[in-house]
Order: structure tokens, then C-alpha cells, then sequence
């Protein structure tokens, strides 16, 4: 990093935790496709905002845009934390258009949103770089948390010193393992949850305020 | 500390494997070690970092990775890395069995060529295809 990258970027750390105090912190919801970051920005939304982020689904990089819901209050023993929440396109080094049409989705749409995808992931790269104060992680906790990209994003999440959770997402499903997600990370604290559900979610809460507030 | 390259461009349907030093790293900006790497996956060979890279550089590879897929050819890359062990006897070949290193040895390969069959701590497997 350029001396001159390095001063701006200090200067913009310093300006940001300056002003701390009145402004909401942006929490990037990261992760690899299909962990539920969508279905979990909606779940906070919906419940602090009544409205949703995006549209969900069991199709890979549904989310193709970084999507950003606004002062979302969320009020825990007696005080309250303003945030906002940023869902963004699950991270990956790969994406191969064929992988959408095994979705029954046609050929064209498949390329366009292939394209779109790699847009994304790249976009959510920049915000980690530059426009985060701090990061959910979410994994599917009955996949396999061992993995290069999870390994190398929050490598990167930790180089930027941001503030970092764990949310083992998917607890309500029976091949669940919240113990190998901690134990994959266990420098972070993990927080067991089901974004669908909603199972867990006073914990998620209270963590996300004690964290992030 | 050496840098080697294998296989045969001639060889149609041979594998390239890059082996790239960490000094020969040292010398390069972070755009130049992202050049070195994806111009190698680019002609289908298989690129062994010694050293590997920072997160930022990290970060920059994933970002110009998705800028250079297209539909057409290029699918992105499969990446490896493999933190060293306290102990051993150092050397290239040696941390290439996992003996001696601080840092994180990283295998990086064409995604449609390449995929990681098993991952623990001292082994990795990786089946690669030919064209």
C-alpha cells in the first residue's frame, strides 16, 4: 500500500471513530453463497424496521448487488444501537455460468447473472476495504467451515482491525454443527442462530449491541 | 532460494506448475504478484507461491479475479494456502511437504482444471485435469 493510500486511510479510520457516536456504523453481512446473509438482513430488518433488504433464495448469488438498509434501531436493556446493515453478494473466487442452468435458469439469464455476480463480489470486496466498521460473518453450520474463502475473508476482515462475529446460521436443520464453525474460528466469538426460524434471535441482539454499539 | 518451472509448452496436454519464489515476490508491487499469478492460471498452468500473499493483496486478487471471468472461457481460480509448521529442516521442497515455514505456502490454479480432493492440517490433495 502507497504511503499516500496508507495516510488517507488512517485519516479516514481516525474521522470515522471521531465521529462514532452520531453516526450509524455500516455491519457488512459477508460470507460465502447461500450461508441465509439475505435471509438474516431481512430478519433484522423486518424486525427493528418492518421492512426487508432483498429477495431470498436457494439459488446462488440471488444477492448480486451490495444492498444497504438504513438506521435500523435495535433496542437492548434499556439502550439501543443504530446500525446500518449491508448485505452483500456471498464471496467466492469462482463463478461458472453453468452453475445457473442446473437452476432451470436460460442460458442468457444465466451469462447475465454470471456477470452480475462477479460485479458483486468484487463490490463487496471494495466495501470491506473502504466502507465497513464492522462485519457478520455468516456460515451455513452444516457446511463445512474449512474452507480457502472463509479462511482468507476473515484473514482480510481481521487485517482491516474490524470488528468481527461469527453467525452459525442454519441451527434448525438436524445436520447443524455450531462446534465445528466455533472451532474453525475460535478467535471470534461464534452465535448460533436460524435466520429462517428465527430461533436465537434475543442472543443475536444482544450480541450485535454489545459488539457493535 | 530457487524458482522453477515445469512442464513443456509444447505439450499440449501437459501441466505447467510455476514455482514462485518468495524473493522473487519481494521485489514485485501488489498488482505485478496479481499479474504474475492470473497471467499463469490464464495459459491453464498451476502457480505455487512460496510465501503466498497479505490479505490485502488477497482482497485484490478475489476483486480482479471476478473482473477477468467471462462465459466464454476463464471461470475464476481455485486457491489453496497452506500455513507452514514450527520445525523442520527448511528449503522450497521441503515446506513443500509441510516441514518448516512461518508464512503460507499457496497453491492458485484455473477453477475449471483444478479441484481440492481433501484439506487437514498437513495434507493437501488436489486433482488436476487436463484440457
Amino acid at each position: 500500500m502507497g504511503l499516500l493510500t496508507e495516510l488517507r486511510s488512517s485519516i479516514s479510520r481516525a474521522t470515522s471513530s471521531l465521529f462514532a457516536g452520531s453516526e450509524p456504523k455500516r455491519i457488512g453481512i459477508y460470507g460465502p453463497p447461500n450461508a441465509g446473509k439475505t435471509t438474516l438482513a431481512n430478519r433484522i430488518a423486518r424486525d427493528w424496521t418492518g421492512d426487508a433488504v432483498g429477495p431470498e433464495s436457494h439459488v446462488p448469488h440471488e444477492t448480486r448487488r451490495a444492498r444497504r438498509k438504513e438506521n435500523v434501531e435495535i433496542k437492548r436493556n434499556g439502550k439501543s444501537v443504530t446500525i446500518d446493515v449491508v448485505d452483500t453478494p456471498g464471496v467466492t473466487t469462482k463463478v461458472d455460468y453453468k452453475e445457473f442452468l442446473e437452476h432451470d435458469i436460460e442460458e442468457d439469464d444465466a451469462v447475465r447473472r454470471s456477470r452480475e455476480a462477479t460485479e458483486g463480489v468484487a463490490e463487496a470486496m471494495h466495501w470491506l476495504r473502504e466502507d465497513v466498521d464492522g462485519v457478520i460473518y455468516v456460515l451455513d453450520s452444516t457446511e463445512d467451515p474449512f474452507t480457502q474463502v472463509n479462511t482468507m475473508l476473515v484473514g482480510i476482515i481481521e487485517s482491516q482491525d474490524l470488528p468481527v462475529l461469527i453467525f452459525a446460521n442454519k441451527i434448525d436443520l438436524e445436520e447443524a454443527s455450531v462446534q465445528r464453525v466455533s472451532n474453525a474460528f475460535p478467535q471470534h466469538e461464534t452465535v448460533p442462530l436460524s435466520a429462517l426460524e428465527g430461533d436465537n434471535m434475543d442472543e443475536v441482539y444482544d450480541t450485535i449491541a454489545e459488539h457493535f454499539g | 532460494m530457487p524458482e522453477m518451472t515445469t512442464g513443456d509448452d509444447d505439450a499440449g496436454d501437459g501441466i505447467q506448475i510455476d514455482m514462485i519464489s518468495a524473493e522473487r515476490m519481494d521485489g514485485l508491487r501488489t498488482m505485478e504478484k496479481i499479474r504474475l499469478i492470473l497471467d499463469g492460471v490464464h495459459d491453464d498452468n498451476i502457480v505455487i507461491l512460496e510465501d503466498g500473499l497479505d490479505p490485502d493483496e488477497e482482497s485484490k486478487l478475489i476483486e480482479r479475479t471476478m473482473s477477468e471471468i467471462n462465459p466464454d472461457g476463464f471461470t475464476g481460480i481455485e486457491i489453496e494456502t497452506y500455513p507452514g509448521s514450527d520445525g523442520g529442516d527448511g528449503g522450497f521442497l521441503g515446506r513443500l511437504m509441510g516441514s518448516d515455514d512461518p508464512s503460507k505456502l499457496t497453491v492458485i490454479g484455473p477453477a475449471n482444471r483444478i479441484e481440492t480432493l481433501h484439506k487437514d492440517e498437513t495434507l493437501i490433495s488436489t486433482l488436476v485435469t487436463r484440457r
